[in-house]
């Protein structure tokens, strides 16, 4: 069939599919809730997929602060700005966006409440909530903890907190991050900031220390890890598995200690990465389960608990996919392509994902793992024979341009999302 | 019946939009994430290529080359292997169409 036909008689498909898309009472609706990597993606695209679509981004913040690379900004490489990114960029292509809060959600009705008192009724609702942090979880660390032991698990206000912390250290002072077991946000974000730290410590306070105390026996790219503190930061970085009294059992945020299961340990700054959940919106939903996390089936990423929800990013249970930003991207570019498609009475097709995590051990010194995904036996698993980690055996050069290219892909993943 | 037909030609406009989605194979967004579909001024330099102005033909070859370790990457390779060839040239003919 010739390219001309099939454009033809796809005209004529959604042409006949106009009544599911535009209604009586005007375009169909689609309400975003949560401006970060997935949500804002998903809006974007959905306007680009579907231009005569209504489109909602609900999101409390003005300005979005980014992440991946936030590692960096604790270290003193990076101004917080250039996290930073506001939604003018998505408002100018016809999403509207509300700065306010979604506070109830019925599916029965399909309405979103706002904290402004709007009442917004979709047709399809997005969700995005990211994380929330578990303070039940970790005796001794709730959020007034906090505010003396950061997480900087979320980037803004904490990042910076833990920056001032490092830079008020003195010289042969011990840092101490610990670690939870998973899933949390971002497998290898904990040892990449255990890295930067080092970075920072090297060059301006060499006589101190990281000791990394973890809920786990193993890691995300662990020997490339190993072999860039062995290269870099031989003796300043410790790091205690599990099985080797690794688990922080509680803290004491007076005298910034932290209890392990044989040991304790006294800090001069305390990284605590605290136990993870759905965001609440996910609760408000109805599309978190059990385990705080949301179940969704691979296609669409539609909660398998709420028909019409969809859920994104950290927040969704997402099969073989890591909670990670440019998971949340691909994420959300799947979700608004199967959401436009069904809306103009399409079946979706079967979506391809790649997910590709940078860590910068060093500012020149990167590596990467990335993995490409589809739906296979009901949920989202890896291809076979694609994707995995750098090479542990890598010369310097390959390195400098993985960090280059990490730059590189922030650049244009966050042009695309908010530009 | 002039009539009908400008409402279906209207009709179908609108939904012009819509056959984009549709319209990519499997997997072409994610080439996005990091490479540029756009030669516009506005775009911000980046050591990623920008992927605008390449025959299909090209990039087709170069995902092969890639697929085949015959060409040094970084993560190209890896991901290259998650398509078959055919994804591959039905992606790279997407590809070529694009210049946002």
């Amino acid at each position: 069939m010739s390219t001309r036909r099939r454009t033809f008689l796809g005209l004529t498909a959604a042409a006949l599919a106009a009544p599911a898309l535009v209604r009586a009472q005007g375009a169909a609706k689609v309400v975003v809730v949560g401006g970060g990597f997935g949500g804002a993606t998903c809006a974007r695209f959905l306007k680009r997929f579907a231009p005569a679509l209504a489109v909602t981004l609900v999101e409390r913040q003005k300005t979005y602060t980014a992440c991946p690379f936030s590692n960096e900004v604790i270290a003193g490489l990076r101004p917080l700005e250039r996290q930073q990114f506001g939604y003018d960029g998505l408002a100018r292509s016809g999403v509207t966006v509300a700065t306010t809060a979604a506070t109830a959600v019925d599916p029965a009705a399909r309405t979103v409440m706002l904290a402004d008192g709007t009442r917004l009724a979709y047709d399809r609702l997005v969700v995005a909530p990211g994380i929330d942090f578990d303070w039940t979880a970790l005796p001794g660390y709730d959020e007034k903890a906090a505010e003396r032991l950061p997480h900087a698990w979320k980037a803004g206000a904490q990042t910076l907190l833990l920056r001032r912390q490092l830079e008020a250290m003195r010289d042969g002072g011990l840092v101490v991050i610990a670690v939870p077991a998973p899933p949390y946000r971002c497998p290898p974000a904990p040892y990449e900031r255990a890295s930067q730290i080092a970075w920072y410590l090297k060059n301006s306070k060499p006589r101190s220390k990281v000791l990394v105390l973890d809920a786990k026996d193993s890691f995300s790219q662990q020997p490339l890890f190993r072999r860039a503190w062995s290269d870099l930061y031989p003796d300043l970085i410790e790091w205690v598995p599990l099985s080797q009294g690794g688990n922080v059992t509680s803290v004491d945020p007076a005298t910034l200690t932290l209890e392990t299961d044989f040991d304790s340990h006294k800090a001069d700054v305390a990284n605590v990465i605290p136990p993870q959940k759905a965001g609440a919106l996910a609760r408000l939903a109805g599309v978190a389960d059990r385990t705080g996390w949301c179940p969704v089936e691979p296609t669409a990423f539609e909660s398998t608990l709420q028909p019409g929800i969809h859920v994104l990013g950290d927040a969704a249970l997402a099969g073989a996919m890591p909670k990670a930003a440019s998971s949340a991207n691909a994420q959300g570019k799947a979700c608004a392509a199967a959401i436009a498609d069904r809306l103009a009475g399409r079946p979706p097709q079967a979506p391809r994902l790649v997910s590709g995590c940078y860590t910068l051990a060093a500012p020149d010194y990167g590596f990467s793992l990335v993995g490409v995904y589809r739906p296979d036996k009901g949920e989202l698993r890896e291809v076979p024979g694609a994707g995995g980690a750098s090479p542990l055996d890598s010369d310097p050069v390959l390195r400098a341009q993985e960090a280059r290219y990490a730059e590189g892909w922030f650049r244009a993943t966050t042009g695309e999302i908010f530009g | 019946m002039r009539r009908r037909l400008a409402a279906a030609l209207a009709a179908s406009l609108l939904f012009a939009g819509t056959a984009r989605a549709a319209d990519a194979p499997p997997g072409a967004w994610s080439c996005t994430g990091c490479h540029a579909l756009s030669s516009a001024p506005s775009v911000p330099p980046n050591p990623i290529p920008a992927l605008t102005g390449r025959p299909a033909v090209e990039i087709a070859g170069i995902m092969r080359e890639f697929k085949s370790r015959g060409r040094p990457a970084t993560v190209m390779g890896r991901i290259a292997l998650g398509f078959s060839d055919a994804e591959i040239d039905a992606i790279a003919e997407w590809l070529a169409r694009q210049d946002h």
